[in-house]
């Protein structure tokens, strides 16, 4: 999928600008949805919903790292990735096990299978990326 | 109102998605045909907003008004976004963007439905 002819990648060209754009989507889905959430009934389920809020800041900043690309912008995005993939797995596992620590749905709950599994899918995609731009030389 | 409108959205969205997809397929970047489709797909989705704001005015009230609020705002952003990002992008990878908002955009519809069956949920 990931098969271009352009010798050089650029972080934030091509595949990348989709990864862009999904990570774009999944902070406007997590922003609302946490943001609605800890304004409506915060008290319900309050970690639930910071892990909602925490979820929405990382796809905001990875995708600010993405688009900006370059050595910082890489650098931000490769955190990113990762502490979005330890979350979705962590949140995951937990939400399974300990059902009491989230009476209510996070957007990575059961590894985000309540959005089509993109959750888990995306920071792999996103570190399978920026290994595959690791040449970039903007 | 009944979800016709709504409904023609959905599929509208969904065949534009398809399109974009065998043109993501075949190595082409977004053509005049994707970008008049989300132009398209935009008014429809302006005009879905414009008649849940009369029926508003109108005195209903949908169960969840921050969520309903929220995906509607959302909802007409999207195409706009698509356009945007298909612009700066006129590679194949432009296409693929288009194939990929057009896939949300109906999850977005059924989703504003639900929080209100003024639109047809």
């Amino acid at each position: 999928m990931v098969e271009t002819d352009a010798p050089h990648r650029a972080t934030n060209r091509g595949p990348g600008r989709l990864l862009i754009a999904v990570y774009l989507l999944f902070a406007i889905a997590a922003t609302s949805r946490a943001g609605l959430q800890i304004a409506t009934r915060f008290d319900e389920a309050p970690v639930a919903y910071l892990l909602s809020a925490l979820a929405a800041v990382i796809y905001i900043v990875a995708a600010a790292g993405l688009a900006r690309a370059g050595h910082g912008g890489r650098r931000v995005a490769l955190v990113c990735c990762s502490v979005e993939f330890v979350g979705v797995i962590g949140v995951g596992i937990l939400s399974l096990t300990d059902k009491a620590l989230f009476p209510d749905e996070t957007v990575w709950s059961q590894f985000g299978s309540g959005y089509g599994y993109i959750p888990l899918v995306l920071p792999a995609l996103g570190l399978f990326w920026l290994w595959r731009t690791r040449n970039d030389p903007a | 109102m009944d979800g016709t409108l709504a409904t023609a959205t959905i599929v509208l969205s969904l065949v534009l998605a398809a399109w974009a997809l065998v043109a993501a397929a075949r190595n082409r970047p977004p053509d005049r045909i994707q970008l008049l489709g989300l132009a398209v797909l935009e008014v429809g989705l302006l005009v879905v907003a414009a008649l849940a704001l009369v029926a508003l005015g109108g005195g209903d009230r949908p169960g969840e008004p921050g969520a309903f609020f929220g995906y509607l705002v959302t909802l007409v952003c999207l195409p706009p976004l698509a356009a945007v990002l298909a612009r700066m992008e006129p590679t194949r990878w432009g296409s693929a963007i288009v194939c990929a908002i057009c896939l949300v955009t109906p999850v977005v519809v059924v989703r504003l439905q639900q929080t209100w069956e003024v639109l047809g949920g």
